[in-house]
């Protein structure tokens, strides 16, 4: 299989039935994504296809169509996405397991609605659970995010 | 104070006086009787000052926090301690977790077992405490819980910092010929005011570790601190918030393999019948591994990656053997129906209770029976570990609170001595009391023995986590108040029954242990709240387990005491026709921390406005691990569901070392409470756990999370915890407004039983 993840073109030896998140951390060593339920119901492993956010547990290798963006391939230590910035910024992780899929609903988000609502928040974000409920921060951090891109 | 706490002052005078000595300072305790375990490892030009700091001649200075890092901040906090000492910026170290080692031991942490109210500040609840320090150096356990971890650290953390302070004040000293007292130290150099001359840790490190000091250092004046007190950004946030791979599940060797479990899920039972054949003829799969030992039955399988291993365990035809006591909902709610019928023990029994009941007229009477269910931990990071045997030697990777406990489990399994087990604790993807087990580094180390020294990493399914875990057990309880003529309580009565969680865990890490008759968890959080009431009666019985494995969770007794005792104040309060604040004010009168936080959070949260229609406030307030906190939540109905608006919080702390990480950890706190109040419940069925993953245990999202504003205060006279504080209070508010809004006494949780939330 071959897929593009964060800009490069990576071969994966593996069957089309795989899910994209096992190919990503354990056979290209990829380990952003985290894997937190298998059914889509908690967001940890949601990354970008084409620009969408997706829950990568479910998604099968072989119906991966367009480019992966992972929170591996949107900004890194010295040079930070502005929406990883704002989450330092709100100091919003605890224990950070689900950090990383927030971050991918985040980014999407703001992609599609530069100045999200509450309610807009709360709709493209409730698929992503926090156990640390690091909600509040979560909001805060959007928001700061929002102002800080000048929408 | 109650006849059992007397009884058990007196068991433990002997023990207690005989370890104060050793106990009162910390400087002793680290430096011995336990070996310094960075003196092993140390590099070429690293300088080992003590358990807690090595500063290389060049480059940044290690300071060890051997405390789990599972999203409390701790390892901000406790690195703080040794920097402000140390004077360096907390940019200038580096953190490491450290090796599993007595040295690190929680002294702290069990001292928090003992039946005397925290506030109880008599000599003799010191010493027992003294006693109980015992009793932790001896298991010498490393673990993180209980809120222990800064309370346990304040005082060692910065003493390690300041030995090596002294220490290298002391060299340089030496080298420049003049009074060590006349040197100033700051940001990670030695200076001497009078010449200007000065010199890096870094260029006397090697040599001053070998000085040998006199005396111990003397610590800063709060006054004088730079870092603690303030808020500091914390030093794991830059790797959380890029993807780091820190987590346990991240851990990646050379040469590694990887595998999942499927475990029986009928608790305790084995393997009847087991058919592999389709399985290991997937593609991919290498290995299936029966797993046989006291914590659990079932098979491992092994594989290229984690998905081969979880699509080859589905594929496994298992029979399970079901043990002949069939564990469901029912006979455990007959359990603790019988047992809160029972007799139960007083852990508090100020007056005399049954003659002020005994000509009580029926109008003066409230009386209520609540009840709370089994929850699970469900941390976001699925129970995971990773492990090696190669030579006879012990290596596992895992995402746990207890290094020592898992050191000690691991080489058991392995048959071979603890000496040549390592743990290397990685991040926790949370945790909540659940990673003081040791199942998932014992099944880890199982699959180990079986690949040829090759490291497997065995991640569990989100359904295998769900089904075995050890579970924050059912309660229930049964209470009743006497109303005087003007609506206060003359007296307070209250049983609670609940399996008890340490009969269930120590088997699980001791197997031939005996295992203890009481167990204070099952009434702590209601009979040592500072409340004034004369004939005030607090009794606990154990009841009959059907065989669920029950763990600490999140604040453990307190997270149903809280509940049990608060909303049913809220009942005295609409009984007698006081406000419920006031009727808390009146009664806390003694205990200045208390008033504090409640007259604080009825400010903030302006309690006495009058609201719109469809809106309503509730109260409820809880001291625990050493803290005081209350909390208002405030909710709205619309179309006859009902949104959490807002939640306030004041908690006193006593010192607050880092208020924005506090802060966090009350607002966390507080939601997880909430969290588990109006959603979570697992049932029982057929000898096991119905619900399996997010769909049919579905946490708070954000949609249905409140805003939280956070005070903390300062003025109780002793430090306690942060982590867990937050949850006690906020399901009883909640309930509590529910009442206020919608006059439906909501005795069970979870709240969602009975009302729809939006
Ligand atoms: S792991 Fe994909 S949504 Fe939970
Ligand atoms: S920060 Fe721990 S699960 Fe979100």
């Amino acid at each position: 299989m071959r897929l593009t993840v964060n800009g490069n073109p990576i071969e994966i030896d593996a069957e089309a039935e795989m899910p994209l998140l096992w190919a990503l951390r354990d056979l290209a060593g990829i380990k952003g994504p985290k894997f937190g339920c298998g059914i889509a119901a908690c967001g940890a492993c949601t990354v970008l296809v084409a620009g969408q956010p997706v829950r990568s547990c479910v998604l099968p290798l072989g119906q991966v169509e367009g480019d992966v963006t992972t929170i591996e391939g949107i900004g890194r230590p010295g040079a930070l996405h502005a929406v990883q910035e704002a989450w330092i910024v709100e100091q919003v992780a605890q224990c950070g397991y689900c950090q990383a899929g927030q971050i991918m609903s985040a980014v999407a988000l703001l992609d599609e609605i530069p100045n999200p609502s509450d309610a807009d928040i709360d709709r493209t974000m409730g698929g992503n659970l926090c156990r640390c409920a690091t909600y509040p921060k979560i909001r805060a951090a959007i928001k700061r995010a929002a102002a800080s891109t000048g929408a | 104070m109650s006849r059992a706490g007397k009884i058990t002052r007196r068991v433990f005078l002997g023990a207690a006086g005989a370890a104060a000595a050793g106990l009162a300072v910390g400087y002793y305790v680290y430096r011995r009787p336990f070996p310094n375990p960075l003196e092993a490892q140390a590099g070429e030009g690293e300088a080992v000052f003590n358990p807690f700091v090595k500063i290389p001649t060049e480059g940044p200075i290690t300071v060890i926090v051997p405390r789990a890092e599972m999203g409390q901040g701790v390892t901000t906090t406790l690195a703080a301690l040794i920097a402000e000492e140390l004077d360096v910026r907390l940019d200038q170290v580096t953190v490491e977790h450290g090796p599993a080692a007595s040295a690190y031991a929680n002294i702290g942490m069990l001292e928090e077992g003992v039946p005397f109210p925290r506030f109880d500040d008599s000599t003799i609840a010191e010493m027992m405490r003294g006693g109980m320090g015992v009793v932790g150096r001896f298991l010498a356990m490393q673990a993180t819980g209980g809120s222990s971890s800064t309370t346990d650290g304040f005082t060692r953390m910065r003493q390690a910092g300041a030995l090596a302070r002294e220490a290298l004040k002391a060299q340089a000293a030496r080298r420049w010929q003049v009074d060590a007292a006349s040197l100033t130290t700051a940001e990670g150099f030695v200076t001497n005011p009078a010449t200007g001359e000065t010199v890096a840790y870094g260029e006397l490190a090697l040599d001053a570790a070998r000085v040998d000091l006199t005396a111990d250092p003397i610590l800063r004046d709060p006054a004088e601190w730079k870092l603690l007190g303030r808020p500091q950004p914390r030093l794991d946030m830059e790797a959380k918030v890029t993807g780091a791979p820190i987590f346990g599940v991240d851990v990646d060797l050379p040469d590694m393999v990887f595998a999942t479990i499927r475990m029986n899920p009928h608790f305790g039972g084995t393997i009847r019948t087991l058919d592999d054949a389709g399985s290991l003829a997937m593609p991919g799969v290498e290995k299936l591994v029966i797993i046989e030992t006291h914590l659990g039955n079932g098979f491992g399988v092994i594989a290229r990656s984690t998905w081969h291993a979880m699509r080859a365990a589905d594929a496994v035809q298992v029979e399970w053997e079901r043990p002949d006591r069939a564990v469901d909902d029912d006979a455990i709610w007959a359990g603790l129906e019988a047992a809160v019928a029972g007799r139960g023990s007083n852990f508090r029994d100020d007056g005399d209770v049954e003659t002020v009941f005994a000509d009580a007229p029926r109008e003066r009477m409230v009386e209520a029976e609540y009840r709370v269910p089994f929850l699970a931990h469900a941390a976001m990071e699925p129970m995971n570990a990773t492990a090696r045997f190669r030579d006879g030697e012990l290596d596992v990777w895992a995402p746990n609170q207890s290094p020592t406990l898992t050191r000690m489990a691991c080489a058991r399994e392995a048959g071979i001595s603890q000496e040549n087990c390592r743990v290397h604790t990685t991040s926790l993807g949370g945790a909540f009391g659940r990673r003081l087990e040791v199942d998932y580094a014992v099944y880890a180390t199982r699959l180990a023995m079986e690949t040829n020294g090759r490291p497997v990493k065995v991640t569990w399914t989100r359904e295998e986590d769900m089904t075995h875990d050890m579970y924050r057990p059912a309660a229930m309880g049964r209470f009743r108040a006497r109303l005087g003529e003007d609506g206060m309580p003359q007296a307070l009565d209250m049983k609670i029954a609940s399996p008890s969680i340490i009969a269930s865990l120590l088997p699980r890490l001791y197997p031939r242990l005996p295992v203890p008759g009481s167990d204070t968890a099952i009434v702590d959080g209601s009979f040592n709240q500072p409340y004034s009431i004369a004939n005030y009666r607090v009794s606990g019985v154990v009841a009959d387990n059907p065989g669920v494995p029950v763990g600490f969770w999140r604040a453990v007794g307190n997270s149903f005491n809280g509940f049990f005792h608060e909303a049913f104040m809220d009942e005295i309060a609409t009984a007698g026709g006081i406000d419920p604040v006031e009727l808390r004010l009146s009664l806390m009168a003694d205990h200045p921390a208390a008033v504090g936080v409640v007259e604080k959070v009825a400010d903030m949260a302006e309690w006495s406005a009058s609201l719109p229609a469809n809106r309503a406030k509730g109260f409820a307030f809880a001291t625990s691990f050493g803290s005081w906190v209350a909390e208002i939540v405030e909710i709205s109905e619309t179309e006859g569901r009902i949104r959490l608006e807002k939640v306030w919080i004041a908690a006193d702390v006593g010192r607050a070392l880092d208020p924005s990480i506090i802060e966090a950890q009350l607002m966390s706190g507080a939601l997880f409470g909430l969290s588990a109040a109006m959603f979570e419940e697992v049932n029982f069925a057929d000898g096991r756990a119905v619900q399996t993953n997010f769909h049919d245990y579905d946490p708070l999202r954000i949609h249905q999370s409140p805003d939280v504003e956070v005070a903390i205060l300062q003025n109780a006279p002793k430090m306690g915890g942060v982590g867990e504080i937050g949850t006690p209070p906020a399901a009883p508010a909640l309930a509590n407004a529910i009442f206020a809004l919608t006059g439906k006494r909501i005795r069970q949780l979870p709240l969602a039983r009975e009302v729809d939330f939006a």
